[in-house]
């Protein structure tokens, strides 16, 4: 049985900017239930940081959410992230839902130690008692594979990008919250220091049951992770499915665009395919299905009015007027 | 096979140091290599293993500071200042970030056109525009009148990647150093790019140093050719594309193609890992003796591989590693005549 | 031939480009009521003395005498108009600035490219004689060359300015360029044989064009109170003792400031003082905008 602890419902998140109003989350819906992780995939630009800072309520000022419901289920209890006070939200954030965010690995403060960064963020969240924080702090260390004698008293510079990384997932994991949300959280490491993210995430997950949700542009991290996949294009999920079948059986002429266009190390030579065109401006967006100006099976419909996400498969769902097209084609 | 062609830059013991902090960096370290004409060579490496400093040297923008970089036979240190000029401009150097790498205060046509008036290219600005229109419609901008008068920031990443290809195009370059050209380009758009600088070679007769961290690009684009490995300033594996990613030999070689997250949850689920001995890299400031994989190499023998440098060693036909239990065992397997050919990497 | 026409076609034309470049000025409010001050002072300075004759008649019963219709802002010591002399006072003061500043910046762009771009021992010499330059108090130096030589000229007197000013602007130019030169697109400009003529004046010069012009306006306002405080001084004097510097020397040595009446005559030019120095340092805030090509062409 799948407990429900994420549902986010018909969200629209737009900002303004020079040229004009960037719609950077369109009509985003999806639920997320415990112990499930769920990979948002898409390319720059294509609003899935934006989506995620929404999740948590950290947009910039400018941004503003047109309309959608967050919610956040817990103990029975319902919560709409949207109309949290400033007090209730500081304490959601962190203790019930963590981001870490893209590039974070450099937004520590230098002239902190590590201890510092656990001690403060526990405090600011009523998480008293120094010894427990300590304690909790070094299991954490201890579970994403740091030495705590060695890194515990630290400064960030003393410590490798991939370390550094480590350290920010297990300081989310410190108020033991009920998801947590990365934001291309191997992007900039090297590969050897990829895997043993990759290693730490799925070892974390196994121990603590917690919902991971990350964005990322990176095909393969979905597929070494992820239990679903959403694919994100010009601000909406266009199709969202086990990882399986997003990445065997895709029916969104872009995710199949998108899985044949990466190549892979193992095996013989395969053909990849390129996506003619350029990926969308979120400020002039193409009318009806963004992605049509790139599609091959664009017919005049497509011109002309957006898909709505259709089932096309068990608990897979795509935004596509010809699915069934596209399904045949390949 | 033997390659039968002739070299165009061999790298001959190619050293780079840098001071830091008042200390000596070995960026570079012996780098021994030969890129032969019309091939796709790959430099591959992670961060800080040498590879763009590699590149930099050969496109003469860098000079080494041990060995030498040797142009049709000739050091191109010691040419004279024409010949020198002439070397640099006949390679070229393709950089990572599209956005840094063309001027925001220039239309294309005019960054195109540029070289092409200054070396006389082209003898006035309307030949000077129609070459360029041929350079845009060759690295696939069409329809070129299109871009001409575009500002860089009008441009997206992948476009402005190939106005940079189109650039060293204009001095009609005979070998293209492309330093992580296509790794800042969306995905969606890569495999593209990838094409038009295929295309190019096949077109042309261009020379590729092509350089990369990614072992899958390095595999798509050099199949045909050879890729050569780097760990901290030193080479340590050459091979044919195909031998190396379904044969690696080095120890590192064989780390890092098994912890290569797959854009296929079948086969990166099931991919059998290599286990190292320690996730740390080691600070170029301060390399361990011996060999500098040493640390972290699984197959680790005490006395032998910290004490003594590996050097890069014949182990098969055209394949090289630098590691003292690879090179023993292939000598061992020679020795028993069970086999010329390379035996299967032990996972 | 068609493709002739194409090619000239796209060259905005002059009114274009000038209707954009206001747009662009516009965009920032502070600099563009700071473009708006300077054109202005322009015109006060250049324009209007044709205009307002130059009053020397020495009127004994209006000595210190109020505002009124008749004199603006009252009259001086001798019951000349001061409005007139402010008038006429401005011409030196912004020919000085506009030359010192341009003399001045011309120096320090020379110096810093070559500086940073030769690199050796030509950025030993030119930083060195920078440091040196430094260290030489300038305004007591001002103050005894002006002893020594009669600073009436006023193209003289900006050479002199601009030769004690050029260190600083120099350091700032020369490390503008050394962060320029670590481009990627310079160092692309140098693989395809480009050269070091093209390098500086098209790769590096285009993307410091802001730059320049913002420290030509400080340049320029430098030299303003250079001037002024050398007038204050009563170190230098023009032909027809008309200054906005003089004025307020003279206003200050012939006991102005106790007369409750003079207060506009003594506060009129340290006000145009003032507020030019504002409307240059405003001014500046657009600049950023105009030379931004990313702007200019408008996406």
């Amino acid at each position: 049985m799948t407990k429900t602890v994420l549902e986010v419902k018909n969200l629209w998140v737009e900002y303004p900017a020079r040229r004009g109003v960037v719609q950077a989350v369109r009509g985003v819906s999806f639920d997320l239930c415990q112990g499930e992780t769920l990979a948002f995939i898409g390319e720059s630009g294509s609003g899935k940081t934006t989506l995620g800072l929404a999740l948590v309520r950290l947009l910039p000022k400018s941004a503003r959410v047109r309309q959608g419901n967050i919610l956040f289920y817990q103990n029975g209890r319902v919560q709409d992230v949207l109309a949290l006070s400033q007090e209730d939200l500081r304490q959601f954030r962190w203790r019930d839902c963590a981001m870490v965010f893209q590039g974070a690995q450099n937004s520590f403060n230098p002239v902190l130690r590590v201890e510092s960064q656990f001690y403060d963020t526990a405090r600011a969240h009523g998480m008293t008692g120094t010894a427990h924080v300590k304690q909790r702090a070094i299991d954490l260390l201890r579970m994403v594979q740091l030495d705590p004698n060695r890194v515990f008293r630290s400064f960030p510079h003393e410590l490798s990008g991939g370390m550094r990384q480590r350290v920010l997932i297990a300081l989310g994991l410190l108020l033991q919250p009920q998801v947590i949300i990365l934001d291309e959280p191997t992007t900039a490491l090297d590969i050897l220091t990829q895997r043993s993210i990759i290693e730490v995430l799925r070892k974390l997950k196994k121990e603590l049951d917690f919902s991971l949700i990350f964005i990322s542009h990176d095909l393969s991290l979905a597929a070494e992770l992820a239990d679903r996949v959403a694919t994100v294009y010009a601000g909406t999920i266009v199709e969202i499915g086990g990882v399986y079948d997003i990445f065997e059986r895709a029916r969104h002429p872009y995710t199949q665009a998108l899985t044949h266009s990466v190549p892979t190390v193992t095996g013989d030579l395969r053909d990849l395919t390129s996506i003619p065109g350029s990926p969308p401006d979120l400020i002039v967006l193409p009318p009806g299905c963004a992605f049509h100006p790139r599609c091959p099976f664009a017919t005049q419909r497509c011109k002309e009015q957006e898909p709505p996400l259709e089932p096309v498969g068990e608990g897979q769902f795509a935004a596509c007027w010809n699915w069934r097209e596209a399904m045949n084609k390949t | 096979m033997p390659d039968k062609r002739q070299p165009v830059v061999e790298l001959v013991h190619l050293s780079r140091t840098f001071e830091q902090r008042g200390m000596l960096v070995k960026a570079v370290d012996d780098v021994t290599l030969a890129v032969n004409e019309g091939e796709v060579v790959c430099l591959v490496g992670e961060s800080g293993c040498g590879k763009t400093t590699t590149g930099k040297m050969i496109a003469g923008l860098i000079r080494p500071s041990g060995g030498e970089i040797r142009y049709n036979g000739q050091d191109i240190w010691r040419m004279d200042a024409a010949q020198f000029r002439k070397y640099r401009m006949a390679v070229q150097l393709i950089h990572q970030d599209p956005y840094a790498s063309l001027n925001p205060a220039h239309s294309v046509f005019r960054i195109l056109s540029a070289p092409l008036l200054e070396h006389k290219i082209a003898s006035n600005p309307q030949a000077a525009r129609d070459r360029v229109r041929e350079l845009l419609m060759m690295v696939d901008l069409t329809p070129p009148d299109d871009f001409l008068d575009k500002y860089p920031h009008q441009l997206s990443g992948g476009q402005r990647q190939r106005v940079s290809v189109a650039r060293a195009l204009t001095v009609v370059p005979s070998v293209i150093v492309a330093d992580e050209a296509v790794s800042m380009v969306d995905v969606s758009i890569r495999v593209s790019l990838l094409n038009t600088l295929r295309k190019l070679k096949e077109r042309l007769g261009v020379t590729y140093v092509f350089i990369t961290h990614d072992l899958a690009v390095a595999k798509h684009f050099a199949w045909e050719g050879r890729v050569a490995v780097m760990y901290l300033g030193r080479m340590v594996e050459v091979a044919h594309t195909p031998q190396l990613v379904n044969h690696p030999q080095h120890p590192y070689t064989q780390a890092l193609l098994s912890a290569i997250p797959e854009p296929d949850p079948r086969i990166t689920r099931t991919k059998e890992r290599v286990q190292l001995r320690s996730l740390d890299v080691p600070s170029l400031l301060n390399l361990p003796p011996g060999c500098s994989f040493h640390p972290r190499c699984p197959r680790f023998e005490a006395g032998l591989c910290d004490v003594m440098v590996p050097e890069l060693m014949e182990v098969g036909t055209a394949t090289r590693v630098a590691c003292h239990v690879v090179t023993r065992e292939a000598a061992h397997a020679l020795r028993d005549g069970h086999t010329t050919s390379l035996p299967p990497a032990a996972p | 031939m068609m493709q002739a026409q194409a090619f000239y076609a796209r060259q905005p034309s002059f009114l274009q480009s000038l209707s954009q470049t206001l747009k662009l000025l516009a965009r920032n409010k502070v600099g563009f009521a700071g473009f708006l001050g300077v054109l202005f002072f322009v015109f006060f300075a250049l324009v209007l003395p044709i205009f307002v004759p130059i009053d020397n008649q020495t009127r004994m019963d209006k000595i210190y005498a109020p505002a009124s219709w008749d004199h603006l802002l009252g009259t001086d010591f001798q019951g000349r108009d001061v409005f007139s002399q402010l008038v006429h006072g401005g011409r030196e003061v912004l020919v000085i600035a506009f030359v010192t500043g341009a003399i001045t910046t011309f120096l320090a762009v020379v110096f810093g490219s070559l500086s940073a771009v030769l690199g050796g021992w030509v950025d030993s010499f030119i930083m060195s004689l920078a440091d040196l330059w430094l260290a030489i108090p300038q305004f007591p130096v001002l103050a005894v060359l002006a002893s020594l030589v009669k600073l009436n000229n006023v193209i003289l007197l900006a050479l002199l300015l601009s030769l004690l000013s050029w260190p600083t602007l120099t350091r700032a130019i020369r490390s503008q360029v050394l962060s320029l030169r670590q481009r990627d697109y310079v160092e692309a400009a140098r693989s395809l044989g480009l050269s070091t003529r093209h390098i500086i004046f098209n790769e590096i010069m285009p993307n410091m064009m802001s730059y320049i012009a913002i420290s030509l306006i400080f340049a320029m306002t430098a030299a303003v109170y250079a001037q002024a405080g050398l007038a204050f001084l009563g170190l230098i004097s023009f032909s027809d003792n008309n200054s906005w510097g003089v004025t307020i020397q003279l206003a200050w040595t012939k006991g102005a400031i106790f007369f409750r009446d003079s207060f506009l005559y003594i506060m009129a030019p340290v006000l145009a003082i003032a507020l030019f120095q504002l409307s240059l340092v405003s001014f500046t805030r657009s600049l950023e905008e105009v030379f931004n090509p990313r702007l200019r062409t408008g996406v």
